[in-house]
């Protein structure tokens, strides 16, 4: 019923000489979500950065081993393609600056010169505007710069102009940590809206929001991945010992 | 094409209300061309990334090649006179003898005068705008003001020199009872002082406010006065980077052609005291460069460009790599 | 109060005292100058004066069209030919700051800062003006874009460099290329900085009169023509200024208003764009 859309091979990261991600090997189904977990610093951000290649955009970083995109290895594919079919959110929300509302949402077509008919630009900023639930906040104020909002709008905003390229993947590295409950609420919404047509893969210290918002749950460990299941027999039945622990709160 | 690809790209089902899901069996043909489109800003973006690397490269390669070039140009000036063209006493270039000894001192005196003039007003200004008055539209104004001197052509200060300073320091000559001329290595240095003040004072000004607060605060809750707090905390936090303002400062000095070209008096013989005429080394370049008839007199001027630009340069060095390890 | 206690407090007025004094001592005969400079030369500009060619010597009257235009031209050309090798090395230098290549050229760019300019005169004589065996703006104008070139590189770099990487991330993270992170998303961004950068650098070469003795030069008639001599305000104000004659000092004040009303305009207006185009981060 499922096919594999990401899938890594042996996938370890590096920056220099510290080696971070070590022999991942995870395979991510079409149209799942899954929440990335693990103490702090074990290499969820760099894992996540390797899957689009964000990860060797950082000075002296590495990485060897295979990251799979139906079945075609990125590290063999131009970044640019990667990071088209690839969507990320980052932690702190990074609308352009010098950039409207509008035209940050339309940003992935307009800097990158895709040239779009007035119509067809309007409809998709208001259909992902709409997707994030932001159009009826904002729809008065598209001129607006972007970084008048505040930060869960300009989370939101930075979720509509990664929908608005229509990635097949998309990228959360600890998308709420930055936001107020309110704004997470809101934005754990949309992964339930977001999670029927694309594959999500969020990067959460939050084991509530992992239980809330994931069909699968994978769990690293100094850079390991430690254990990959479905979210429920994760919380409920941990396998590894190191699981175990962490969910019981017994790590620091 | 261009067209077709935007169709792969933007939403069409949004309209068709299809949902998403054409994702899930790409369009080969859009996708081709989304790629073929890709292709091309994959060559741009090489295309610009060996730019900027070039353009890296040229600032090097015209750094040498100024270098090679004040160094040929000056060669049969060092093979005719080597080393002895530093201390010789005699400019003559009618017969052939280049000594520069005339114009080191020339430019030293000048250099130094205007740094000693300079320097506790520049530091006033610095303090003034840093630590007594940082904010308020007065200290604002006169920071702004401040800037705006600094940013006053050369020439301009050298006609001003001209006009008004040299016959005030004529008559302050006449008063002390020296050879009134005016013109000098006195008039230079103070019109050299005018220029540096301001460049030092918003130097200073700059190195003074990164002094931390918190260091402040602890002197003054143990009861210190603001002189104190200035003389124990400020001055020994900043002191490379005062040191490092003076060094830029005498850079400046030292290179300064215009100004001083127009109120030094133009000789070549050795300046008695600092109220006689003489010349510095860049001076002499300005008025005898495109006078130099024969190869080895414009060689020689070369040459003292190019110690010129040594010592600015060591100089100016000194001074930035004081001033980075201030703000680390 | 003590007599230790108000001996030290005394100390601190008087010094404070001091520094104010000092501070005005120097800060308002400055102005003065200002002030003397524009005074001598406001009188002397009209409508003639901007548009006529100078008179020969004992004839009054006669103006600095070729100097105006000269330094237009020869600034102009400098400027075409620093400003976007600057950015560009700017560019360079802010996105590879670890490399060794990005080592050396900062150093070159910090060696070029020190020249003094009238040593950059010289090379480009012995660039451009000996190999055409003739004096032309054009190398004045590469004099002048040697001088401008480490300031447009250092306020481009300075400035990108203080961008976040979180810009830089989301432009990646859409796909798009290198350049036009660069172009569409970084550079505008800072364009602020940049352009008080380069709008600083334009006010200071447009004083710059040393560089262009032996290689723009200089010339009493119009030319539009870059591969010959060419006048220029500083130029101009230098020759007059020290000639012995009344009527040209009259031309040189005037001139030296214009170029210092262009400075100052320059400053302010850099401060003003500074503000206004200064993007939100
Ligand atoms: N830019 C970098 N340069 C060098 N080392 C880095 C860099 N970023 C991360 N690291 C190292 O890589 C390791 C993993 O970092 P990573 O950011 O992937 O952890 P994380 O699991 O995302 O942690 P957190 O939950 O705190 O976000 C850390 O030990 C860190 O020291
Ligand atoms: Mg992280």
């Amino acid at each position: 019923m499922e096919s594999t859309i990401v899938k890594s091979v042996n996938y370890n990261a590096y920056f220099g000489d510290n080696h971070v991600v070590k022999d991942v090997n995870i395979e991510i189904p079409r149209n799942t979500t899954i929440a990335v977990m693990g103490p702090s610093g074990c290499g969820k951000t760099t894992f996540l950065r390797g899957i689009n290649r964000m990860h060797e955009l950082i000075p002296g970083a590495t990485a060897k081993g295979q990251i799979l995109l139906n079945g075609e290895d990125v590290m063999e594919m131009h970044p640019i393609f990667v990071r088209l079919k690839i969507g990320m959110v980052f932690q702190r929300p990074n609308p352009f600056p010098n950039l409207s509302i509008y035209d940050n949402v339309i940003a992935g077509y307009k800097l990158n010169g895709i040239k779009l008919p007035k119509a067809e630009r309007d409809n998709i900023v208001q259909h992902s505007l709409t997707r994030v639930a932001l159009w009826n906040e904002v729809k008065d104020s598209l001129t607006k710069k972007g970084s008048f909002l505040s930060g869960g709008q300009q989370q939101r905003l930075c979720i509509a102009r990664a929908v608005a390229m229509e990635p097949e993947v998309l990228l959360f590295d600890e998308p709420t940590s930055a936001l107020d409950p309110i704004s997470t609420s809101t934005v754990e919404e949309l992964f339930h809206e977001l999670k029927k047509n694309y594959t999500l893969i969020i990067v959460t210290h939050n084991m509530q929001q992992a239980a809330r918002v994931s069909d699968r749950t994978a769990f690293f460990y100094m850079g390991e991945l430690v254990e990959f299941d479905d979210t429920k027999t994760m919380f409920t039945n941990p396998k590894d010992i190191r699981t175990q622990n962490y969910i019981t709160g017994r790590f620091s | 094409m261009e067209t077709s690809v935007d169709k792969e790209l933007s939403p069409a089902r949004v309209k068709t209300g299809a949902g998403f899901s054409s994702k899930k069996t790409p369009d080969t043909v859009s996708t081709n061309k989304r790629l073929k489109r890709s292709h091309r800003q994959i060559r741009a973006e090489n295309i610009f990334r060996r730019t900027i690397m070039i353009v890296a490269v040229a600032t090097v390669v015209l750094v040498v090649g100024i270098m090679i070039t004040l160094a040929w140009q000056s060669r049969l000036s060092i093979q005719s006179a080597g080393l002895g063209f530093l201390w010789g006493k005699v400019w003559d270039p009618v017969r052939d003898i280049f000594g520069v000894y005339p114009f080191l001192l020339g430019t030293l005196l000048t250099s130094f005068l205007a740094l000693i003039i300079s320097v506790p007003f520049s530091f006033a200004v610095a303090l003034f705008l840093g630590e007594y008055f940082p904010k308020g539209w007065m200290p604002d104004l006169l920071k702004n003001l401040v800037e705006l001197i600094a940013a006053v052509p050369s020439v301009i200060y050298g006609f001003w020199g001209l006009a008004v300073l040299v016959p005030i320091v004529r008559s302050f000559e006449t008063a002390i009872g020296v050879n009134a001329v005016g013109l000098g290595i006195f008039s230079s240095s103070l019109i050299l002082a005018i220029m540096i003040i301001p460049y030092a004072a918003s130097l200073g000004r700059s190195m003074i406010q990164m002094v931390p607060a918190n260091l402040k605060e602890a002197a003054y809750s143990l009861g210190a006065t603001r002189w104190e707090v200035i003389r124990m905390v400020i001055l020994p936090y900043t002191k490379s980077g005062l040191f490092a303002g003076v060094m830029l400062s005498l850079g400046r000095a030292l290179g300064e052609t215009m100004a001083v070209t127009m109120v030094i008096g133009n000789t070549s013989l050795i300046p008695k005291n600092i109220f006689s005429p003489g010349n510095t080394m860049a001076s002499v370049i300005a008025n005898e460069f495109t006078e130099a008839d024969h190869p080895v007199y414009l060689s020689a001027l070369i040459e003292l460009g190019l110690v010129l630009f040594v010592v600015t340069v060591v100089i100016n060095m000194i001074g930035k790599r004081l001033i980075k390890g201030v703000s680390k | 109060m003590s007599v230790a206690i108000k001996y030290r407090i005394g100390k601190s007025t008087a010094f404070k005292t001091l520094v104010i004094v000092l501070s005005l001592a120097c800060v308002v005969p400055l102005l003065f100058i200002l002030v003397y400079i524009l005074q001598a030369g406001i009188t002397k500009i009209n409508w003639n004066f901007l548009t006529n060619l100078p008179k020969p010597v004992g004839e009054s009257g006669g103006g600095i069209a070729n100097a105006l235009v000269g330094t237009m031209i020869i600034v102009g050309t400098a400027s075409i030919i620093a400003i976007p090798f600057g950015i560009l090395c700017g560019i360079y230098l802010s996105e590879n700051k670890n490399s060794k290549l990005a080592y050396w050229s900062r150093l070159c760019i910090d060696i070029l800062q020190g020249i003094p300019s009238i040593v950059i005169g010289i090379v480009a004589y012995f660039w451009l003006v000996k190999p055409l065996n003739s004096f032309s703006s054009l190398s004045g104008s590469m004099a002048l874009a040697i001088m401008m070139l480490p300031i447009v590189v250092r306020s481009t770099e300075e400035t990108l460099l203080l961008l976040p990487d979180s810009l830089r991330e989301a432009a990646y993270a859409l796909g798009m290329p290198f350049h036009r992170v660069i172009l569409k998303v970084i550079v505008p961004c800072g364009i602020s900085g940049i352009m008080s950068g380069v709008m600083l650098s334009v006010a200071r070469i447009t004083g710059e009169t040393a560089p262009l003795l032996f290689t723009a030069f200089g010339n009493p008639y119009l030319t539009t023509d870059i591969t010959k001599p060419m006048q220029s305000l500083p130029l101009l104000i230098f020759n007059y200024a020290t000639s012995p004659y009344n009527d040209w000092h009259d031309l040189a004040w005037g001139a030296s208003c214009i170029l210092l009303i262009w400075v100052l305009l320059l400053n302010i207006f850099t401060k003003l764009i500074t503000r206004k185009w200064k993007v939100q981060l």
